[in-house]
């Protein structure tokens, strides 16, 4: 029998992709996010008020995920900002080389809040670093309050959660409190924003956190 | 621009086999047996799915028909607060002594190629 041994990480090409596009990013004062969430949740809803919120007062671009369609990108552009697509044709998350591909296009001198919009899925966008500085995870409460104990890995994973379209709780059986809870027990440390992209509520508490983060 | 597989377990196991293969011995042409992965409990891979994938994408080359061994690794923490160490139930991430949420993963993440087994024949070629 003939066996070899080593000892290597299965996704090591795309965490050092990843880590140069973190270089890369950090040397141009480029603050990141990973923006993800099941489809329907609201990311790009929730992209588009944060655009509105800080026209003007931060220079933004936007890589966006989509499977097929360059929709989203189509609904980023009106907001003047540069906004870059890619397309995964039926690839369930972006990695890191194609970030990289993306960030070539971009002018990274004007940049200082960079957005990457991941394809609607709680699963696959977990394993893949892009190079971001924290991933941000978006719940709504349509989906349920138990999304985060079905998809512990991203909860645990993230360091914000956005929890979407409060304005529907009255009609809902899904509770705040629950979801609140449930992403807690998994990941203590969560900052936890309350937003409803249809009243503008949360919004301007998220965008104040997020352009405290950025580099001046 | 370039695409990845449908699933994520497609892009790793297509990861895989580059791995094995940079790994082979160049002079004959070894089969492969088996490989041996670790697979931590938060990796959030489907070990299913991956073997499923892995097969498909393995046809007709020397990794056919090898079989993926998986050690699965459990999802320890270690309290920041008591410094007790548990294993993680159900992804609770409160500690069970002081019952914080202030934990640090100490293992569970991995994914990692450790053994490649060739099979017999290839050991006379070599």
């Amino acid at each position: 029998m003939s066996i070899i041994t080593i000892e290597r990480q299965v996704l090591e090409k795309n965490d050092a992709v990843a880590q140069e596009n973190r270089n890369l990013l950090n040397k141009h004062r480029i603050f990141t996010i990973n923006l993800v969430s099941s489809p329907g949740a609201g990311k790009t809803s929730i992209l588009e008020k944060t655009l509105e919120h800080l026209r003007g007062r931060l220079k933004v671009a936007v890589i966006e995920g989509d499977v097929q369609t360059d929709l989203d990108a189509q609904r980023v552009a009106r907001y003047g900002v540069p906004a870059v697509q890619i397309v995964t044709r039926g690839g369930c998350h972006l990695e890191a080389n194609l970030v990289r591909e993306a960030l070539q296009t971009l002018n990274l001198k004007d940049i200082q809040l960079l957005i990457i919009e991941n394809v609607g899925n709680l699963v696959c966008p977990s394993n893949y670093d892009l190079g971001e500085a924290l991933k941000v995870v978006v719940a709504s409460p349509t989906e349920g309050d138990d999304k985060p104990l079905k998809y512990p890995p991203m909860f645990r994973n993230a360091s914000v959660l956005i929890i979407n379209k409060i304005d529907l709780i009255p009609y809902l059986n899904s509770s705040l409190a629950t979801l609140r809870n449930n992403a807690l027990q998994i990941n203590s440390s969560l900052r936890i924003f309350e937003t409803s992209c249809t009243t503008g509520a949360g919004i301007g508490d998220w965008c104040t956190w997020l352009d405290a983060q950025v580099i001046r | 621009m370039r695409r990845n597989g449908p699933l994520h377990e497609l892009s790793i196991a297509q990861s895989i086999v580059e791995i094995v293969e940079q790994n082979l011995p160049a002079n004959g042409s070894p089969r492969v047996r088996s490989i041996r992965l670790k697979v931590g409990e938060l990796a959030g891979v489907v070990v299913d799915s991956l073997e499923f994938c892995f097969a498909a994408i393995t046809s007709g080359t020397r990794l056919d028909g090898a079989t993926l061994d998986v050690d699965r690794i459990p999802l320890m923490v270690v309290c920041r607060t008591c410094h007790q160490t548990f294993h993680v139930e159900q992804f609770v991430f409160l500690c069970p002594t002081c019952g914080r949420g202030d934990v640090e993963v100490v293992s569970g993440r991995e994914l990692q190629v450790s053994e490649i087994e060739l099979a017999e024949e290839s050991q006379e070629q070599v």
